[in-house]
């Protein structure tokens, strides 16, 4: 039985016996690489539309913010890093807990069509993973095969665990749920090269990006923790916007307020940088906080637990002098 | 249509020296929104203020910037000037053109151009100014003291005496603190016990005083005025009721191998026990670490000898919240451990002993009955060498303290002075970097140490002790004449630096009380406001504050007492009106300004809010503007704006910045 039919029994049965009254996963696109999250609301829905494969990217977090328990139980798809920015929105009281039946789902490691696209593979109608880690893709043109780090998407490249810090019932159990899992060494490779760079090789790094963003707000509409009632930018009352207009670049400081602002928040779930359709390496700049939060504060993963509580909101005696943080916090 | 005055300060020369101070009134009035500006000698004098008066009911202003000194400084003279001419007293604004503009630049022209950007920049904010109204809290009339040390007790005397009750807190199972340990005082040489236990007793009377020994302060909340604090009293496993101290339970205590915390170690003393004879209360507390009872169930003798049946093995902690309006630290001092100091080999030879060791050898109610031995042999040490400054002045990458400890001069003098007056055929030698004896009648008495008592003072430091026999060789510089020498000792004494209490910075934290880098509490103002925290209502009694010795302790801490008074007599306090407020359309109800605020203002409830047109019930912030300190933690936190602070609101800071970056 593959996991997108033991998915399927499983929610038709939630469903059926009324534990839920319905489904947030994800429904069939125009293609095979463009599933789009969707609430179910019946058995004949779910049968008809719902996918589950290596292109069921999105984080289904987000789409729960505000949801009351008098909305109805809602059973949500949970991969593991979905389940850190769903418990992160639950700390802050985004949703509340009763609203939600989280189903634990491994994750099938999400593949990047961009990157798919780019290597020349079109019109794919299936995929799995072969021994050794490479990537099977059976197109209208035949079986292609890929290196998996050239098609797998950065936030599963970077993945940091297997494990869900918040559910109701975890499908398949992740192996090794007993052992540590060890240091992902990719998780901060990139971070550490910008961090070698002199500050004007790494304006100029953010410039020739940034440069890119067409303000569209996907990386904002996607992230389960910078979602504010009103966002600081809607609201010109908070005159955060435009403070130099003079410069262009002004306007992508949108992307360095946001990161302030989700600090000690972001899960390092990776759906900014999947949700750009400029391709902009935004997970970097969240990523740094993370590094640095972790260095000057002692490891410290967003989501972890459902407190609300982070190292940047929180004193402790044992904390570091802010003098010294500066000087741990700068460089590497 | 704002009508804006600004008053610019020469304050003398302080600022006109370096600023233009014309030019800077010239182009502040024709700012937009400017009808009036002038500049004055002295602002802040009763003319200046006369005109500030004047103008504001002649030109009908709207708001005053005062261009001057740090509105710390004079910000409520100005506001008191306005009020008085029927201006709200938040419509005043100060630019900071002294500390933060003249006193720092010597450029006429830079320091006169930022004159002028600051004071747009204060323009800017007054724009955004509101009247604001205090309100007024009420003021508990009860006091806390943490520490009942010398300190604390005179602190708690003091304010007892004005007709004020106040709670004393003392972590060990006695109050005392350090002096109770001391033998001799200088620099008339009476013993501590007989001047230190009369305010102890007096304390245990006082009809306004309650002592919780063997307790600890755990949390405080609250604010100037209005605290309370969560004290946790350990529990002793003796009814303190009950007990009559008559001392047979420490006398049958089979367990005798602990180290008297009282005699610095030099002495055994049992898992029941009382501190000193003269301790308060006279109630044993029951060491669990030692006790044969606690460690293996068996046993049991204290509680079968006692005949007052006081003994209960199943004592617990009691946890009690109490209100103070003021709260008084007096937690003292402890010295400097020898560790670090490897050259003097302290943990491997045992007469090398520390000054506060010294003390109880030399106390009649000490482990040697105040006979001076030696702690290897018991014989009377002949050649006493003291160290001074160990760990003191000693910064750096010595591991030590920046500081002069203080007391080591006179307390050094005093126990050589001692050690000749017990064996006059002794030698003692005393190594200083500096003798320090500013003091009423302190050179004098250090002099006599030299002069009538023959005291070898040599300046230098002591590089090595060695064990040599049963002697110490110790290895000294003296610098005077310029030579390395080697003497012989029978008796090494250090003087450790002191340092404040180990748990002093966890209670700097809990009252949010700042310390400086040694842990320290920090005053107010160094010099004019030298017993209060900068955190209001937290004033500082004793060492904990700085070293210091008795005299100057006791005048402080009844200086603190004074200023808790003056607090505690008041039945109101004036509220800041500049506290956080939460937008409803704005707030997620994420929690973070709850979680961050330092005094628990900010709680959540369920409001009715309109979103997407729609009324609908969402969690909200609401801040307790009683208990709120407006210290804008919660400003910055808030992730979507929705806190924010009356009169420093983020719109006026951000026109501040607007202003300055022109």
């Amino acid at each position: 039985m593959s996991i997108q039919d033991k998915i399927l029994a499983r929610a038709k049965e939630l469903m059926a016996d009324g534990t839920v009254t319905s489904v947030l996963g994800w429904k069939k696109g125009e293609t095979y690489t463009d599933p789009s999250p969707a609430f179910f609301t019946s058995v004949e829905e779910l049968e008809r539309d719902f996918i589950f494969n290596h292109f069921c990217g999105q984080n289904l977090s987000r789409l729960l913010n505000g949801r009351k328990a008098e909305d109805g139980k809602v059973l949500m798809l949970c991969k593991p890093c979905d389940a850190f920015s769903l418990n992160q929105m639950l700390g802050q009281h985004r949703l509340e807990r009763d609203s939600v039946y989280v189903l634990g789902i491994p994750s099938p490691t999400i593949l990047d069509a961009d990157k798919l696209r780019a290597a020349g593979i079109k019109g794919i109608r299936g995929s799995r993973f072969a021994r050794g880690g490479e990537v099977v893709l059976d197109t209208l043109y035949g079986e292609k095969r890929i290196a998996g780090k050239d098609a797998v998407l950065e936030k599963c490249l970077s993945c940091k665990t297997h494990k869900f810090p918040v559910s109701d019932e975890i499908l398949v159990k992740p192996k090794g749920e007993e052992h540590d899992e060890p240091e992902n060494p990719y998780r901060f490779a990139g971070v550490e090269e910008l961090e070698t760079m002199t500050p004007d090789e790494r304006f100029a790094f953010w410039q020739s990006h940034l440069k890119r963003c067409i303000r569209c707000n996907a990386c904002r509409n996607a992230c389960p923790v910078c979602a504010c009632v009103k966002c600081v930018f809607d609201n010109p009352g908070s005159e955060v916007a435009g403070k130099s207009n003079i410069d262009a670049f002004d306007d992508k400081l949108f992307h360095v307020i946001r990161a302030f602002h989700v600090a000690g928040r972001c899960t390092d779930c990776g759906e900014c940088s999947r949700a750009c359709p400029e391709g902009i390496p935004l997970h970097l700049l969240n990523r740094k906080f993370i590094k640095d939060i972790n260095r000057i504060y002692g490891p410290f993963q967003a989501g972890a637990s459902d407190d609300g509580v982070s190292p940047l909101t929180e004193y402790n005696t044992e904390d570091m002098e802010p003098g010294e943080a500066i000087l741990k916090g700068s460089g590497s | 249509m704002h009508r804006i005055g600004v008053f610019v300060c020469w304050c003398g020369s302080n600022i006109a020296a370096i600023v233009d101070v014309k030019a800077v009134a010239e182009a502040l009035g024709k700012e937009p929104g400017v009808v009036f500006s002038m500049d004055y000698q002295y602002m802040c004098s009763e003319g200046g203020q006369g005109a500030i008066r004047a103008a504001i009911k002649e030109h009908e202003l709207t708001g005053i910037v005062v261009a001057s000194c740090s509105p710390r400084m004079h910000e409520n003279t100005f506001r008191k000037a306005a009020a008085a001419a029927g201006l709200n007293p938040f419509l005043v604004e100060i630019a900071n053109i002294r500390e933060q503009c003249s006193w720092i630049h010597r450029d006429k022209t830079d320091a006169t151009e930022k004159a002028l950007i600051l004071g747009r920049a204060a323009i800017a904010k007054l724009m955004l100014n509101t009247p604001l109204q205090a309100g007024e809290s009420k003021v508990v009339k009860r006091a806390l003291v943490i520490g009942g040390g010398i300190a604390g007790l005179q602190t708690a005397l003091d304010i007892a005496d004005a007709g004020f009750k106040v709670d004393v807190v003392e972590r060990k199972p006695t109050i005392g603190g350090k002096m109770a340990q001391l033998d001799k005082t200088f620099p008339t040489l009476d013993c501590a016990a007989c001047i230190l236990t009369p305010k102890m007793v007096e304390a245990a009377q006082h009809e306004n005083i309650t002592l919780h020994t063997y307790s600890q302060v755990e949390a405080v909340s609250g604010f100037v005025g209005n605290f309370t604090a969560t004290i946790r009293k350990k529990a002793r496993y003796v009814d303190e009721k009950a007990c009559t101290g008559c001392g047979d339970c420490m006398a049958k205590c089979p367990s005798k191998k602990a180290k008297s915390e009282f005699d610095q170690g030099l002495k055994n003393r049992p898992a029941i026990y009382i501190p000193f004879a003269q301790a308060i209360p006279n109630v044993p507390v029951i060491d669990t670490t030692e006790c044969i009872k606690f460690k293996t169930g068996k046993c049991g003798i204290c509680q079968k000898i006692c005949q007052a049946k006081a003994v209960d093995y199943e004592q617990q902690d009691t946890v009690f919240k109490e209100s103070y309006g003021a709260i008084i630290v007096a937690t003292g001092f402890d010295t400097m451990s020898p560790d670090k100091y490897g050259e003097f080999h302290y943990e491997e030879y045992p007469d090398v002993i520390t000054s506060l060791e010294f003390e109880r050898l030399c106390n009649a109610a000490g482990p040697t009955g105040g006979h001076l031995v030696r702690p290897s042999d018991h014989k009377e040490p002949k050649k006493v060498v003291f160290v001074q400054c160990v760990g003191s002045r000693n910064g750096g990458d010595c591991d030590g303290k920046t500081y002069c400890s203080k007391i080591c001069c006179m307390y050094t003098a005093k126990h050589a002075m001692l050690t000749r007056e017990k064996y006059p055929d002794s030698e003692v030698y005393v190594f200083y970097i500096d003798v320090r004896t500013p003091g009423k009648n302190f050179d004098e008495f250090q002099r006599r140490a030299i002069e009538q008592y023959d005291v070898h003072y040599i300046k230098g430091m002591v590089g090595q002790v060695e064990q040599n026999g049963d002697t110490l060789t110790v290895q000294a510089s003296d610098l005077l004449n310029d030579k390395q020498i080697i003497l012989d000792a029978d008796l090494v004494v250090l003087a450790m630096a002191v340092q404040p209490e180990e748990g002093a910075r966890a209670i700097g934290t809990m009252l949010t009380a700042s310390m400086d880098t040694n842990d320290f509490f920090t005053e107010a103002h160094p010099k004019l406001r030298p017993v209060e925290s900068p955190t209001a209502g937290i004033f500082l009694s004793g060492l904990c504050q700085g070293p210091k010795d008795i005299p100057e302790t006791v005048a402080q801490a009844g200086a603190a007492a004074s200023k808790a008074i003056g607090l505690l007599a008041k039945d109101h306090l004036v509220t800041n009106p500049c506290v956080a407020g939460s937008s409803n359309s704005l707030c997620n109800g994420c929690s973070m300004c709850e979680n961050v605020c330092p005094y628990g203002a900010i709680g959540y409830e369920d409001q009715q809010v309109v979103r997407d047109g729609k009324r609908v019930m969402a969690r909200q912030a609401v801040v307790n503007e009683a208990v709120c300190q407006g210290c804008g933690a919660c400003t910055v936190t808030c992730p979507s704006g929705a806190m924010d602070l009356k009169g420093f609101s983020t719109r006026q800071i951000l026109a501040e910045v607007d202003a300055i970056c022109r």
